[in-house]
């Protein structure tokens, strides 16, 4: 359909009937306006995109600096940097996925490989949709609540660990739902081969359905994991500091959080308080000093270059997945 | 007739499979993974257990005792002067909540019963016109909290429904397929940055961008988080919407086409309607989420709660505001201690968060389901 042509074409004169033929050149170009409408719409909203990138880019690159990003917070904008927050941020996507995604992917399997249809898992079902809808700050109240209070003698209250396992749960419903979809993708005839060769189901499972599933549970993970790392609301209600001149662990020098100490000093690494790079933008955001604004458009693009990373390792891993299987 | 079958030695252990530790296996990976899967019930009992017990101590917090037996002095007293209540009244105010019954007989008169303090409190809590909970003199009336967080998801609906809707039409219904290749992924962007971002956005850049304009916009408002916080469920609304527009069967675009309408005709008669279930589902969960949307609305729609009066500041959207996600945040980032009214006051304002977006939910689930077109 080309209304361009079609509009020259001389509407067909049915005499009473004027309401049938309508008043054509008028409807297309109602229609050209619908159409403009809706280009305008999606032209609008990536223009916004752009213009958010380009302010934090001209804002914040200038920042940007190798001191930057090996310096703890300071009273003075031009010292102060984000160390501490990049540590806090590590420990907990470490953690995150350590609870997670066991977790996240024994549930989706016992949903789409070993469940009956029955009441308890339909209610399984509509809570994890349910709790999908959850506002995140409320997740943090839970926190707050169950694991800095409740099992503080477990975490040691506002730590690195009671904040992961918070975020661990805001996560969860969107690992549960990627799992489900990765496996309702592999194709049926797979469990069948594997059933009709004596397999148990398990087995079936774990040898065929899950290395068949796992590039797309995999990327759920990542895409779960992209979303809490931005997160600030219940990282702040469960009382993550504001201000940390120091990194969790027991390694004292650069680069200051080493992956090893999880081994060596568990306990210091997950009962230590933190903050994470989102509250440390949020933090010099709320500062009157455009010099600490600037710092906080610095390591916003931090923040996005991670998170940008994460989403490329996501999309590279579902085109492999989707190669696969065709 | 025999035909030798080639079975390998008796000892392979690949033919004698061990069932009854298979079975085993199984029936433990099975319990573990029933057991995850009931974590997600775990979360959701503890959301609201952990709400219900904390919005209870608040309501029973002796504060509202003390506070309803100052209110009822000038009954207790017929007599007294003015002066006098005046008096009673400071020694009340000046004893430790905590303390009130212990202390009572100092004063001589028996405090209210806690159901009455508990009553006290819920009424207050509903029809009080002020927020002030952390001050000598509170006020704890919800509805300025609500009224503010309504008002900047309402300019964020103004924002995202619109543009949401023509940008899942223009993907599903204009957009050639390499362009959408293009488009989504730059969408999928948008909806991946995180809310402080946005935040920052909405309060150094769109804030000062707008004040060129409206000089009355003040440096905290509800207007320009409300336009940003629009912009950041444009995302949601754009895909929900255009996956019930996919799902709209091609032979009704094409009857409508067959019938004489135009492109347009036929998507805002024909296919629209017919992914309405769909749409509105998206725009429900949409305003859930801008209900609850927290770092935006506490970086740039500001901590100052509007009380609710003539002056009309608390639907002003040129004025800061206070949502029940940015309270929530100030009282976190000031460290209550646990058990204070200011620890609880937090919990309370979750919860009636909490009941909105739930309620918000179930309509969406029941509205999905009353009014889906099946096409098969």
């Amino acid at each position: 359909m080309a209304p361009s042509q079609s509009s020259k074409v001389s509407a067909p004169t049915l005499g009473q009937g004027a309401e049938f033929a309508g008043n054509l050149p008028q409807r297309y170009a109602a229609d050209r306006v619908f159409g403009l409408a809706a280009w305008m719409a999606t032209a609008i909203a990536i223009a916004v995109l752009g213009w958010l990138l380009f302010e934090v880019l001209s804002q914040g690159l200038g920042r940007l600096s190798w001191q930057f990003l090996t310096s703890f917070p300071s009273r003075h904008p031009e010292k102060a940097g984000i160390i501490g927050a990049l540590a806090g941020t590590f420990w907990v996507m470490v953690i995150v996925p350590l609870v997670a995604f066991p977790i996240g992917v024994g549930a989706g399997l016992y949903l789409e490989e070993f469940a009956q249809d029955n009441g308890f898992t339909r209610l399984i079902e509509i809570n994890i949709s349910n709790l999908a809808g959850v506002p995140s700050i409320i997740y943090g109240l839970l926190g707050l609540a169950a694991f800095v209070r409740l099992m503080e003698p477990l975490t040691g209250g506002r730590s690195v660990l009671a904040g992961a396992l918070t975020l661990a749960l805001l996560v969860l419903p969107i690992i549960i739902v990627a799992t489900r979809e990765a496996l309702r993708a592999v194709p049926e005839g797979i469990r069948l081969a594997g059933l009709a060769l004596g397999g148990s189901r398990w087995q079936v499972v774990w040898d065929h359905v899950l290395p068949a599933a796992l590039s797309g549970i995999l990327t759920g993970v990542i895409l779960a994991l992209s979303r809490a790392i931005g997160e600030t609301a219940p990282l702040i209600t469960i009382g993550a500091l504001t201000f940390v001149p120091f990194t969790p662990g027991c390694t004292e020098d650069f680069p200051y959080f080493n992956p090893l100490d999880l081994g060596r000093c568990p306990a210091d690494v997950v009962q230590s308080p933190f903050t994470v790079l989102p509250i440390q933008i949020f933090n010099w955001i709320s500062r009157p000093q455009q010099a600490f604004h600037d710092n906080a458009a610095a390591a916003i693009i931090v923040l996005l270059v991670m998170l940008v990373l994460m989403n490329s390792v996501a999309i590279a891993l579902r085109s492999r997945f989707q190669q696969r299987r065709s | 007739m025999s035909a030798e079958f080639p079975l390998p030695a008796e000892t392979s252990p690949l033919w004698r499979p061990n069932r009854r530790r298979s079975r085993q296996v199984e029936a433990v990976v099975r319990a573990v993974c029933l057991l995850f899967a009931a974590i997600s019930i775990l979360t959701t009992l503890g959301i609201v257990l952990t709400l219900i017990f904390e919005t209870l101590d608040f309501f029973r917090d002796p504060f509202f005792r003390q506070a309803l037996w100052i209110d009822r002095l000038p009954d207790l007293l017929p007599n007294a002067s003015e002066a006098e209540i005046q008096g009673v009244s400071d020694q009340i105010q000046a004893l430790d909540p905590r303390t009130l019954v212990e202390r009572s007989e100092a004063i001589g008169l028996a405090p209210p019963s806690q159901a009455a303090g508990v009553f006290y409190a819920i009424r207050r809590f509903f029809t009080d016109t002020r927020w002030t909970p952390l001050f000598q003199d509170a006020d704890f009336g919800i509805f300025v909290l609500i009224s503010a967080t309504l008002l900047t998801s309402t300019i964020a609906m103004a924002v995202a429904v619109p543009l949401g809707l023509l940008i899942a039409v223009f993907l599903s219904e204009y957009a050639a397929p390499r362009l959408r290749q293009v488009l989504k992924p730059i969408l999928e962007l948008l909806a991946g940055v995180p809310s402080v971002v946005f935040g920052y956005f909405a309060l150094l850049t769109v804030t000062p961008f707008l004040q060129r304009f409206i000089p009355a916009l003040q440096g905290f408002n509800a207007l320009s988080a409300g336009l940003v916080l629009g912009v950041s469920i444009v995302p949601l609304v754009a895909s929900l919407s255009e996956d019930a527009i996919n799902a709209v069967p091609q032979d009704l675009r094409q009857g409508a086409f067959a019938m004489g309408a135009t492109k347009g005709e036929t998507i805002q008669a024909v296919v629209l309607p017919a992914a309405l279930s769909g749409i509105v589902a998206s725009i429900i969960l949409a305003a859930s989420r801008a209900l609850g949307e927290t770092m935006i609305v506490s970086l740039a729609a500001g901590q100052n709660p509007q009380a609710i009066d003539g002056s009309l500041g608390f639907i002003n959207p040129f004025v800061p505001v206070m949502t029940m996600t940015a309270f929530i945040v100030q009282v976190s980032l000031g460290d209550a201690p646990f058990g204070s009214l200011a620890y609880r006051t937090i919990f309370v304002v979750g919860m009636a968060l909490f009941l909105i977006t739930l309620g918000l939910n179930v309509v969406s689930y029941w509205f999905v389901r009353r009014f889906r077109e099946k096409y098969d």
